[in-house]
């Protein structure tokens, strides 16, 4: 979802506190064929292959929304610092409030993950984009790295507002009857429950190392789910393949048994449990 | 679990020059209206209407346009096929009297709505319209149903000469229809739309799609609804509010496509 102004206002109106948008580059893109998503045992896997519209025409769906006061964190891939910087400008021109840096798409050349390994380029694509833009920056990363702590270190380098941790990780699914891998660009990242321990490590080891405030994402499903990422350290989530788990009120089900865990908990306010899982 | 079953095609039957239709076993309960992912290994996976139903049997009608249908009409008996779904909602039949209207390849799904119309004894009106003589198919299946057939092309080489709108107009304003179901070019049923008034209506759009599942957002129409899981069928309350409706279609890039 979260490709055209009607379907991020269906989401936002499905509890929602914010909108991250698909990742928008500069040209159209079409993705890759069919089969690109197919749900295995314990998650979804997929390779979409970054599609979109393209900045000029996204901007069109982004300025509808513009009077609806839904908070808007704009996606963006490039190829290089020049390319997102361009890309931010656009969509901070266009109302987004905030800015999302894809630098960890598993199964796109040349973008994403690409870029997402190298920790100078984090670094100097991240501190470009703040000093051309004015507003929030975050800065989602792989979890297919092994230095995933030191790409979060030199994403606050550059001045990141926020690391958004984790992306898909790494995956394949091959048909047995046809000895072939599904996927059509045959390795995609898998989202979705199996992947939540995963992202829950990551943030965990993201928090212990940078001072900025850590986005969590990755396998949640329920509030109890949201509850692991926050105490590993994370102070806002985002939610995807959940919505096919739990259908588009997944929003509104595990915002309320978040709130169902810290009443029975006698917690009154979300930011005392950022992290506690650390001491 | 939404993971393609890889089954054999089962028989191969050319409609016309252009149009086949493929049978293969799968017993999943299917509504007319519903659709299935089709994957072509190797090839691409596309949504596809259902166009025959039988409890352990199904099948898929297609004009082949692109390389997807290119490959899906050369398929031998026995190739294998990926197959998920059925998904999406169908055609609700709430009413005694219905009009059917099927344009082009629309036909292959409208006409096994009809069969199942039929058989609960619903009064069955339908009109089958076609660029000409040549694009038409099915009309041996639909006269076996019992129903009121009328077949329009738009060069009179069979039946009445002109569009499926202008002749549903006419049998609109001398009938009194409880519902109509359209399947067919968007513009065609848009324009039916408009003719239908406050008549009851349901139309099948059809959109590009990826995932199948409501979750990657390619064929979303108006607020966010997802052709795939609020959709294919719509009714015309709902399509009152959709305004991309007769209007545009997205391609794989997400951009504007008017029709």
């Amino acid at each position: 979802m979260d490709e055209d102004a009607g379907s991020m206002e269906r989401i936002f109106n499905c509890g929602a506190g914010a909108i991250v948008t698909k990742s928008i580059g500069l040209e159209p893109r079409e993705g890759y064929p069919n089969p690109t998503v197919i749900e295995l045992e314990h998650g979804i896997l997929n390779a979409m292959g970054l599609p979109n519209p393209g900045i000029g025409e996204f901007g069109d769906e982004l300025k509808k929304l513009k009077k609806s006061k839904i908070p808007i964190i704009g996606s963006i891939f490039g190829a290089n610092s020049k390319e997102f910087v361009e890309l931010a400008k656009k969509m901070q021109s266009y109302g987004a409030d905030a800015l999302e840096l894809n630098m960890s798409c598993p199964h796109a050349k040349g973008y994403g993950l690409e870029i997402g390994s190298d920790t100078e380029l984090v670094r100097k694509i991240t501190s470009k984009v703040k000093e051309a833009t004015e507003i929030p920056v975050f800065v989602k990363i792989s979890p297919n790295l092994m230095n995933i702590a030191d790409i979060a270190k030199s994403a606050e380098k550059g001045n990141a507002d926020g690391i958004v941790a984790i992306n898909t990780v790494k995956a394949m699914k091959i048909d047995l009857e046809l000895k072939m891998p599904v996927l059509a660009n045959k390795i995609g990242g898998y989202s979705g429950k199996a992947i939540k321990p995963i992202g829950v490590r990551c943030v965990y080891d993201i928090y212990k190392n940078v001072n900025i405030p850590v986005i969590g994402v990755g396998g949640i499903t329920t509030g109890e789910d949201a509850l692991e990422y926050i105490m590993a350290g994370a102070s806002a989530i985002q939610i995807g393949s959940a919505i096919y788990y739990r259908n588009l009120d997944a929003f509104k089900k595990i915002c309320d048994e978040i709130e169902i865990w810290m009443r029975d908990h006698g917690y009154k306010n979300i930011s005392e449990l950022v992290g506690v899982a650390h001491t | 679990m939404n993971y393609p079953k890889v089954t054999k095609m089962i028989e191969g039957k050319k409609e016309n020059s252009d149009v086949k239709t493929l049978l293969f076993e799968y017993p999943e309960k299917t509504h007319s209206g519903q659709f299935f992912m089709i994957w072509i290994p190797g090839v691409d996976e596309i949504p596809m209407s259902v166009s025959y139903i039988t409890k352990n049997v199904k099948g898929i009608t297609f004009r082949k346009v692109g390389d997807a249908t290119k490959a899906l009409f050369n398929l031998k008996e026995g190739d294998k096929i990926g197959i998920r779904g059925p998904y999406g909602n169908g055609f609700k039949f709430n009413g005694k009297k219905i009009l059917f209207v099927g344009g082009g390849t629309g036909i292959a799904m409208m006409v096994s709505a009809v069969e199942q119309a039929t058989k609960k004894n619903i009064s069955a009106t339908v009109i089958l319209g076609a660029k000409s003589k040549k694009e038409l198919f099915f009309e041996d299946r639909i006269k076996k149903c019992g129903a009121e057939v009328h077949i329009t092309t738009d060069d009179g080489s069979q039946g009445h000469k002109g569009f499926a709108t202008d002749l549903a107009e006419k049998l609109i304003s001398k009938n009194k229809y409880d519902l109509v179901l359209t399947c067919g070019p968007e513009i065609m049923m848009k324009k039916l739309f408009e003719i239908c008034g406050n008549i009851p209506f349901q139309a099948s759009l059809e959109r590009y799609m990826k995932c199948g599942i409501g979750i990657c957002g390619q064929c979303t129409v108006g607020k966010g609804l997802r052709v795939c899981e609020e959709g294919p069928v719509f009714d015309g309350k709902t399509l009152k509010n959709i305004e991309d409706f007769g209007v545009f279609k997205r391609d794989a890039a997400g951009r504007k496509i008017r029709f």
